[in-house]
């Protein structure tokens, strides 16, 4: 569980991530914000909240794996991000549970 | 963190010399860096939760709301939050470099890069308080100065200012955040221009950099539901 | 097993050495301390104090139910008693007891650690702890809040009179502060165990600290921005939660009680590993089924979040999702229940010590045990349709928060104040005050079951005839439990000076805090230990260790 960390107190040689990777996630996220309001400019009706939505999970998803370092960071840091999310659902889905089904009728 | 512990050691564990901004409870470096990593993921995780009620509470009136809501993003200047999320990835790019010229000891560099990072984010603050004072003119600031009536659909004036007080909590206590992440930009330019940071000793930087990058995500959330979805 | 990271001179030192208790003086090295075991004497002062704050108010209440009419406090007064008893309970003693004071002494020590992670911003901590309470006893000395501890809107944001926004800030100071805690143990817990202390060597009071820390990390936040828009509602009167407005109240009761069903595990898992040590070292075994009561912690943070409906079942959520709340309310007394069943079987055919400690966490299995039965009851939708708002459900989380989590409190204090302090408290007089305490809370309590399924309903100053006598009974309890309460203070503070001097491991327990003097030097350890035995393995402990050390 424990990351291996050698003793004679140096700090964990941790990948440097390469330039060329940051250049390329900036240029990623802003085609991604280009589009997400080039989508928004159009009616799609049901679609338009889940594709928007869609792109920022994609665009934090890129923030999160490479800005972050958490494409090489220990498992603890995987699950800490995941579990939070998670929570976070368990909050949504719970608290709509209850106002989505509220016009339900009984039997 | 900025004390320089003493190398004669009460404590018998050290027997070599230590780097000067070694905590004296942590056994080495390597503990140190885990440590405060580990405690920054902690951190955002409770930000997530507590920016999490707020994203709640929105979606529920949301569905309550749906054409007042959908009206009151219209109104919203869609291009000024775009040109705002450009300069919050901007300075997420930026912030990146300052860690990675940190890790490969280049000095000037994470100065620059962290002088930049708070530019840009400087630039955004900028906008939005453009933006509110444009929106407190119209009369849609909540509460007792709320004036505002949507020309479209009268009816839908009630949900609007309930979007509104969405808006600018959201927004608010994201802009609260960028302000306390500008501050400790401030330090960490100081550290950095002292010489404190290199590859043996960059976790500061790289946690200020998780701080700003968590920010720019939450950021990343707000921008299309609050100017996009409509 | 080798034993080379000991030396019998550590046993043998005299008290009279550096501890962290007077390696420093001066009001400022306590004030600006980063010591972890200083921090957690600081907490332990301000909630006793705030425990006395709130006991007051509970002893106030109980005196005008003493009679049918509301003949002591007017009604609004009233409301502002239950209202501050509460509030004063909840945020500024149960929540941060165990925790921060138990767990901040204790929980490096049990670690092989010198001090928590983060020393500074447990300082800060404690600051944030005293800013808040600062706060409420302002609000109590200026004329209280009277809108309930739960807040509900939209009461307290349209309509009371009463200092709610100063309140709601204060306890939302005061979450940062419980915030911090948690996230300093979690890190704490996972990156500087000693060597060779493996997640499943730990003692369980460490994974019920932790469990704990979880909780007060994930839930806490939803309560702080709960609170904002509260304010915010109250202060510029748009209508997030005022249906009048617009807003719905409900959505409130979801937010508020998302945290607020999580916070009673806070308050309970602490208590919970405070009974596994004391078990264990009074019974001089290993916890029976070691691995499902570790993992019975992490069950209970987990599915005590997926409950919090059941306090709105009433509240006009839908019928649907309250039936699965109803059910996810069930499911969470099993891992309880797990931890109860494996207690039992430790004890079974052991060779007993009746210690103070062991008979306070004898008190709190069964009452914590009647305390999570009635649970299931209200649990039950049909149920608690009948009994919700009624004294009912005021004796069940009485019987959990104080049958429970403060006969697990009073049981750790016992447990390790020697450790603490160096002295050992006065056994007979513990003794007596545990009894007292019992006899008291029960006396205090149980009648309320009664009177609330007899249909007496909560908050109200006045009742019906009828349920005097009972109410009587139950004044007449407190005041037994108040008396029991105040024993321990007189004399823990007699023991810090008369008290008979204690060796490292008084009660022969095994751990890592039994190795180090009594009280600890300032750095915990004077070498990093390392760890070769099992959780509460007797044998292997005393091999690695030495003889224990008596008193």
């Amino acid at each position: 569980m424990d990351d291996a960390y050698d003793s004679s107190g140096h700090a964990p040689k941790h990948d440097v991530m390469g330039l060329p990777i940051y250049f390329g996630v900036f240029l990623a996220l802003i085609v991604l914000t280009f589009l997400t309001v080039l989508v928004s400019r159009y009616d799609l009706g049901l679609l338009n909240t889940p594709i928007a939505l869609g792109i920022a999970v994609v665009k934090a998803a890129l923030v999160v794996l490479f800005f972050m370092h958490v494409i090489h960071s220990s498992r603890l840091t995987w699950v800490v991000i995941i579990s939070s999310f998670l929570w976070l659902g368990v909050l949504f889905v719970l608290t709509l549970a209850d106002y989505l089904t509220r016009g339900w009728l009984l039997y | 963190m900025q004390v320089l512990e003493p190398m004669t050691a009460i404590d018998p564990t050290h027997d070599h010399p230590h780097h000067p901004f070694l905590q004296h409870h942590f056994e080495d470096m390597a503990q140190q860096h885990e440590a405060s990593t580990l405690g920054m993921w902690m951190f955002l995780a409770t930000e997530i939760l507590f920016f999490g009620g707020l994203f709640v509470s929105y979606t529920v009136y949301r569905i309550m709301y749906y054409p007042a809501f959908s009206a009151a993003a219209h109104h919203q200047n869609w291009m000024i939050g775009a040109t705002n999320t450009a300069v919050l990835i901007g300075s997420s790019l930026t912030m990146a470099l300052a860690v990675w010229a940190a890790q490969t000891n280049r000095r000037k560099a994470t100065v620059l890069m962290l002088i930049l990072t708070l530019i840009l984010g400087g630039v955004f603050l900028g906008v939005k308080t453009y933006e509110y004072s444009v929106h407190y003119h119209e009369g849609l600031f909540p509460g007792q100065h709320f004036t505002y009536v949507d020309e479209h659909n009268p009816a839908v004036t009630k949900g609007v200012e309930l979007f509104m007080v969405f808006y600018f909590s959201m927004t608010g206590l994201h802009a609260l955040h960028m302000i306390i992440g500008a501050g400790l930009l401030i330090w960490m330019i100081a550290r950095a221009y002292r010489g404190d940071f290199g590859s043996e000793y960059y976790g500061p930087v790289e946690v200020m950099g998780l701080y700003w990058h968590f920010v720019d995500i939450v950021w990343i959330f707000l921008f299309p539901l609050l100017y996009l979805l409509h | 097993m080798t034993s080379q990271t000991y030396h019998d001179v550590r046993f043998i030192e005299p008290a009279a050495t550096r501890n962290y208790l007077n390696v420093d003086y001066g009001i400022f090295s306590w004030l600006l301390t980063r010591d972890h075991k200083r921090i957690g004497i600081l907490y332990l002062i301000s909630v006793t104090v705030m425990f006395l704050v709130g006991g007051t108010f509970a002893f106030l209440m109980r005196l005008e139910l003493l009679t049918p009419q509301g003949d002591l406090f007017t009604s609004d007064t009233y409301n502002k008693l239950f209202t501050m008893h509460g509030i004063v309970m909840v945020f500024f003693f149960l929540i941060p007891s165990i925790p921060a004071t138990l767990g901040n002494f204790i929980l490096p020590l049990m670690l092989g650690a010198k001090d928590l992670a983060f020393p500074r911003i447990n300082l800060l901590s404690w600051y944030l702890f005293i800013i808040g309470a600062t706060f409420g006893i302002v609000v109590i000395v200026t004329g209280g809040v009277d809108t309930g501890w739960t807040f509900y809107t939209p009461f307290s944001t349209q309509f009371s009179n009463t200092h709610v926004f100063a309140t709601t800030l204060g306890a939302f100071i005061t979450g940062f502060s419980s915030i911090l805690t948690g996230l300093n143990f979690i890190v704490t817990t996972h990156r500087m165990r000693a060597p060779g202390l493996t997640w499943m060597r730990l003692p369980l009071f460490v994974w019920s600290i932790y469990a704990t820390s979880v909780v007060l990390l994930l839930a806490t936040p939803v309560l702080a921005i709960t609170l904002v828009l509260l304010m915010i509602e109250r202060t510029i009167g748009v209508g997030i939660f005022d249906p009048a407005l617009g807003g719905d109240p409900v959505l409130y009761q979801h937010l508020f009680w998302f945290y607020s069903h999580p916070a009673v595990y806070i308050m309970v898992l602490p208590g919970m590993g405070v009974v596994s040590d004391v078990v264990a070292a009074f019974t001089r075994k290993k916890i029976f089924g070691y691995k499902f009561v570790a993992f019975s912690s992490l069950a209970i943070a987990f599915l005590g979040f997926l409950v919090w409906a059941h306090h709105l079942f009433v509240a006009g959520i839908s019928v649907y999702s309250a039936l699965v709340f109803s059910f996810l309310s069930m499911l969470v007394a099993v891992p309880s229940a797990i931890k109860v069943f494996n207690w039992t079987a430790t004890m079974y055919k052991a060779s007993v010590s009746w210690a103070t400690p062991m008979l306070y966490v004898m008190g709190f299995i069964g009452l914590f045990t009647i305390g999570g039965v009635t649970g299931l009851f209200v649990a039950a939708l049909g149920i608690d349709v009948h009994v919700h708002d009624t004294y009912f459900v005021v004796a069940h989380f009485h019987y959990i928060m104080v049958g429970g989590t403060v006969m697990a409190y009073m049981a750790g204090i016992h447990y390790w104040w020697p450790k603490i302090t160096g002295r050992m408290y006065p056994e007979w007089w513990a003794r007596l005050s545990a009894l007292l305490i019992f006899v008291g809370f029960n006396l205090t309590f149980f009648p309320q079951f009664i009177l609330g399924y007899a249909g007496m309903p909560r908050r109200y100053h006045a009742y019906a005839p009828e349920f005097q006598v009972l109410n009587v009974l139950s004044t007449a309890g407190a005041t037994i439990l108040a008396c029991g309460y105040v024993l321990p203070l007189v004399y823990l503070l007699w023991s810090l000076g008369y008290g008979r001097k204690a060796g490292p491991n008084p009660w022969g327990a095994v751990g890592l805090e039994w190795t180090t003097a009594s009280p600890p030097p300032k750095d915990n350890f004077h070498e990093t230990p390392v760890v070769t035995w099992e959780a509460y393995d007797y044998p292997a402990f005393i091999k690695a260790v030495g003889e224990a050390q008596n008193v």
